[in-house]
């Protein structure tokens, strides 16, 4: 057994790429769902349109890097929001959860379709959209950094990461101590209540959905910044979870609620990556049970399960406290 | 009935005790309200209108169609058929947070107090025009940081005038019932209404407070807002109401000052077809 | 079944009168896949799809998708085959099982060994790779025009596997309130388990599609019942918010996802009873026996549910749960055996539905989930917590889904399900049956 290398992923996880992508993912839910109740259970779309943004702005429509920023991080994720907003967001909170999740289901759908190739590349997805980022590196691409934990364009990447984070948390951290995101958290409390002291509450819930998309689009971007890649797979319904966990794990409506839940997430997912792994490898668990394939589905399990346990147990999170918000409110 | 309550009785001179009767100067004004459930129809109104500056109260047995008609009134729920006309502006069709901001604010039977939210925060809510509901100007605290002081400062005097300073910094969820109600009414007034809409504000208060609460519904009046309730308990009719609105099954049966109502034959008849027990005292539960 | 026996008679003197013909639909007006660069370590796969036509000569069939999975069962590429019927995919080297979707293959064409679909390729230092996927004879195909009828008949033959599917998740929500993503994975784990049955076998003994469907059914009934009692009656009890509900319901979909994933594999399978039956050319349409035994069934089962609902004791309860549960309880209603029943069937009836969709299709570990949100288009349609308006839902949604092909690709024909969700939400949220509620 290789304790230096689990040591090492676990710690990775923690403040490694997965980790900025789920928090900012998380964000954008703690958005949704931490201040203003929305449940969105399509942020992995989010995701997807700023990831599909960038990509599909250089490599399909030839424009340049700067215009595939503004498509992925402000047109796509508004478009989506506003598409499916402008249907649920006058009506009670599962019609949301139903079209998030039909939106995922409907992006898995498109993206892979062979008839839209020449568009999405498909299931191989879309590459090479992101020299331009990189060229801005300042890293050398050769050494590693910070503990020998990254290469260089690695390193660039969570550094900026890092950067873009701490602005989205300062940006919920300021909007959440003004009347703006006292109107929000007053709609989560009820919405009629908001209403009838004169609060147009669909319009405050969509902005909520944006802003909050936004922050997924965020994500998703730096997840396609990343591996230099868009694919279809990265984005499936099942990723809108991981970053569900991370929030209700950290604390819902907490600014480092979300952050300090994919951090804590990711750092046991890649303890028990690695770590069944080199028990798979050094046959402590036969390949009747388990082969290397499967290690990547336990992954997902953990997400299933860590769901279950956190709703009925511990429904405030870590950080959070039951009197200020807890999933099993109302 | 107590002599204070007689103070805008004035207001209705002239005025004939029938139902759907025109009043010397409406605020608000409803036609051929209509609204079905399924085949079962709720509320079947042809004219109301009711006077400003007024208390007028909403009576009627279990059943009448009170909260629906009030719920029709306040834009909260949108009737099938009529018209309601409120300072002179159509409703059909408006959101609900809109008729607020034309001044017509209303309460809830089962109180809305934000319980996740403080006792201060709560106030703050219900100013309106606030720049910082803006997510842009969110951003910069100095476009809205004068305007939140005086939005506090207008909270905090009415902290203290419904005895509630001392509560400023808890969690709204910690009150007590007849808090809540309080805070829920004083929470009203931060929008600056012409008119207080309350569904049942009686509800759930212990006798001990409900003195104070009927004297902040008078102290409403007595400031130049209009108000309209709907209410269950006849003690608070009789004591506060200027006029009185009975409905039964969906229409309104009676109208006139609470002395004449008691004595109305389709009253007793309407409360007597429901209810077994003695009409006199009127006692819907 | 005595009846597959005169069926497969019926279908030999039909296929005597038809004449052989080919239909080369050109489903998408999109032309070839762009080439794909080759990948480091990779190799390409690929293979030529052809069919002879009513000469005997051997043409290209276009428009026909081929996907390439993992290991893992993830999906890492696809093509579609160019006019003359040529294909290839360039995946990095390992082992994959290249799928050929059936349901974009022109009328009336099919597969001649089914069951060799998906087919294992390994790719080495590379190479290059073909995989064959050789066609059937096609029996006869009714001369044009009729494609709308067809596609009527397969979309009430969808739309009544997903009613069957979604009368347990309407009744479920209808009598607890809560949105049961999980209710996917138990049409996931009828399937399954009929595979394990009929195809794996259990100690040796292969069974029978028919006794199997009804062990499948007893097992689904008893897992949901017993679900019910584990998890949701606790729940309820401990007066859990909807939303912790919601998210518990979506942590058990993901988990047991997961968990058949991990046991069943990512590979599509097949049951081994009625794999290939040969279809009947009924003039204005076609017909397989299997699948109009299949629309008997599901009838006969949507009639059954119904009658219960309407007539027996129990089934009254039901629907006064669904209508005023705290009424219900105080005119002595036992809600809780309510609840327990209501579990039961619908799970019963979501494995059976399981089964059926199996029987057209093959199965797999997330079919359910597919199916699920083709179930939440039906119940929003019919109208949220209406039992008969989930049934007439269900039917609209497979014949729309069936239909939209006629306008976009096969392969996205479930978008159009999706999309006429969002489209009812906007105009008509109560859907078509349920009545206005308040909404804001």
């Amino acid at each position: 057994m290789d304790w230096g290398a689990i040591v090492q992923n676990s710690f990775r996880g923690f403040i490694g790429e997965p980790f900025i992508y789920f928090s900012l993912a998380a964000m954008g839910l703690n958005m949704h769902y931490g201040y203003t109740g929305l449940l969105n259970f399509g942020q992995a779309v989010f995701m997807a349109a700023g990831a599909y943004g960038l990509s599909m702005a250089v490599v399909t429509l030839g424009l340049n890097f700067w215009w595939g920023l503004l498509l992925g991080i402000v047109v796509f994720p508004l478009l989506l929001a506003l598409i499916m907003g402008i249907p649920t967001l006058r009506l009670r909170a599962d019609y949301l959860a139903i079209v998030t999740i039909a939106a995922s289901e409907m992006f898995r759908i498109i993206a892979r379709s062979p008839s839209l190739d020449r568009w999405t590349g498909s299931s191989d997805g879309l590459t090479a959209f992101a020299n331009t980022f990189y060229d801005f590196n300042p890293f050398d691409k050769q050494k590693r950094y910070f503990f020998g934990l990254f290469i260089g364009n690695q390193m660039w990447v969570v550094l900026v990461g890092w950067i873009v984070l701490s602005l989205v948390a300062l940006i919920v951290w300021m909007t959440m101590r003004s009347p703006w995101g006292r109107v929000l958290r007053a709609i989560r409390e009820d919405e009629d209540a908001a209403r009838s002291l004169g609060k147009n509450a669909y319009s405050f819930k969509m902005q909520s959905l944006m802003i909050g998309g936004i922050f997924g689009a965020l994500g998703g971007m730096f997840r396609a910044i990343g591996t230099q890649s868009a694919q279809p797979q990265n984005f499936i319904t099942d990723v809108t979870f991981f970053a569900w966990v991370a929030l209700i794990l950290g604390g819902a409506a907490k600014v480092g609620g979300p952050i300090a839940g994919a951090a804590i997430l990711y750092g046991i997912l890649n303890f028990t990556d690695v770590f069944l792994r080199q028990l798979v490898e050094n046959d402590y668990i036969p390949e009747s049970v388990m082969d290397g394939t499967q290690v990547g589905q336990v992954r997902f399990m953990l997400i299933g399960l860590g769901l279950i346990l956190l709703a009925v147990y511990r429904p405030q999170g870590i950080f959070g406290t039951k009197e200020e918000m807890a999933l099993d409110d109302r | 009935m107590t002599a204070d309550s007689s103070n805008a009785q004035h207001l209705f001179d002239g005025v004939p005790f029938e139902p759907g009767t025109s009043k010397n100067d409406p605020i608000l004004v409803a036609d051929n309200v209509r609204r079905a459930f399924g085949g079962l129809v709720a509320v079947d109104v042809e004219h109301l209108e009711v006077q400003r500056g007024a208390i007028t109260a909403l009576i009627g047995p279990n059943g009448a169609g009170k909260t629906t008609f009030f719920n029709l009134l306040t834009n909260f729920d949108e009737p099938d058929t009529g018209s309601r006309v409120f300072e002179g502006n159509d409703l059909s069709g408006v959101s609900a947070y809109k008729v607020a901001n034309l001044g017509m604010v209303r309460t809830f039977q089962l109180t809305k107090s934000l319980s996740k939210m403080t006792v201060i925060d709560n106030m703050r809510l219900g100013g309106t025009g606030q720049a910082g509901e803006s997510f842009f100007r969110a951003l910069f605290p100095f476009m809205w940081r004068r305007q939140e002081a005086e939005i506090t400062e207008r909270a905090d005097a009415l902290l203290e005038r419904f005895k509630l300073s001392h509560m400023r910094d808890e969690f709204a969820g910690t009150l007590s019932g007849g808090q809540r109600k309080l805070l829920e009414m004083a929470r009203a007034l931060m929008v600056k209404p012409n008119m207080v809409m309350l569904d049942e504000p009686m509800a759930g208060v212990n006798p001990a407070l409900k003195q104070s609460l009927l004297e902040h519904v008078k102290g409403l009046r007595d400031e130049g807002m209009t108000v309209l309730f709907v209410e269950h308990d006849m003690d608070m009719v009789q004591e506060i109401s200027d006029w009185v609105v009975v409905m039964a099954e969906g229409r309104i049966i009676a109208e006139g000052p609470p002395a004449s109502i008691a004595s109305n034959q389709a009253v007793v008849d309407a409360y007597l077809g429901s209810h077994h027990d003695s009409a006199l005292d009127l006692e819907a539960d | 079944m005595g009846g597959v026996q005169l069926t497969t008679i019926v279908a030999r003197v039909w296929r005597g009168v038809a004449t052989v013909f080919l239909v080369s639909l050109v489903l998408l007006g999109l032309g070839p896949a762009d080439s794909v660069a080759a990948q480091e370590d990779g190799g390409e796969v690929s293979g030529s799809l052809l069919q002879r036509n009513d000469d005997g000569e051997r043409v290209g069939v276009a428009g026909v998708i081929f996907r390439a999975f993992d290991e893992s069962g993830a999906e890492v590429s696809s093509t579609t085959t160019a006019e003359d019927g040529s294909w290839s995919m360039t995946v990095p080297e390992g082992t994959y099982d290249i799928l050929l979707d059936e349901q974009t293959l022109p009328e009336g064409v099919s597969l001649r060994n089914p069951d060799k679909n998906p087919a294992q390729v390994t790719l080495i230092d590379g190479a290059s790779k073909s995989a064959l996927f050789p066609l059937g004879e096609a029996a006869a195909s009714s001369v044009g025009g009729n494609t709308v009828i067809q596609l009527i008949v397969d979309g009430l033959k969808l739309g009544l596997i997903i009613a069957m599917c979604a009368i347990g998740l309407s009744l479920i929500y209808g009598t607890t309130g809560l949105t049961n993503f999980a209710h996917g994975e138990a049409v996931t784990f009828g399937a399954v388990t009929a595979y394990l049955l009929n195809s794996t076998g259990v100690f040796g003994v292969r069974l029978h599609l028919i006794p199997a469907t009804f062990i499948v059914i007893a097992i689904c009934g008893g897992a949901g019942g017993l679900f019910n009692r584990a998890v949701w009656r606790p729940m309820r009890r401990r007066g859990a918010s909807l939303v912790a509900a919601l998210v518990v319901s979506i942590g058990f979909s993901i988990f047991f996802r997961y968990v058949i994933l991990f046991i069943f594999s990512g590979r599509a399978k097949r049951l081994r009873d009625y794999q290939i039956q040969e279809q009947w050319d009924l003039g204005l349409f076609r017909l397989a026996p299997k699948d109009l035994v299949l629309m008997i069934i599901s009838v006969a089962v949507l009639v059954g549910v119904a009658l219960a609902l309407q007539l027996t004791r129990m089934g009254k309860a039901m629907r006064a749960v669904s209508d005023n549960r705290d009424l219900a309880e105080s005119t002595g209603i036992d809600v809780e055996r309510v609840i327990s029943l209501v579990w039961i069937c619908g799970s019963a009836l979501a494995g059976l539905g399981g089964v059926l969709f199996g029987l057209t299709e093959s199965i797999n570990w997330e079919m359910g989930f597919r199916i699920l949100l083709l179930m939440f288009a039906g119940v929003t349609l019919g109208g949220l917590g209406t039992a008969y308006g989930a049934l007439f839902g269900s039917i609209i949604v497979g014949l729309f889904i069936q239909l939209s092909t006629l306008v976009i690709p096969t392969d996205m024909k479930n978008v159009g399900a999706l999309l006429m969700l969002i489209v009812i939400l906007l105009i008509r949220p109560q859907g078509l049956f349920g009545r206005r509620e308040r909404i804001g």
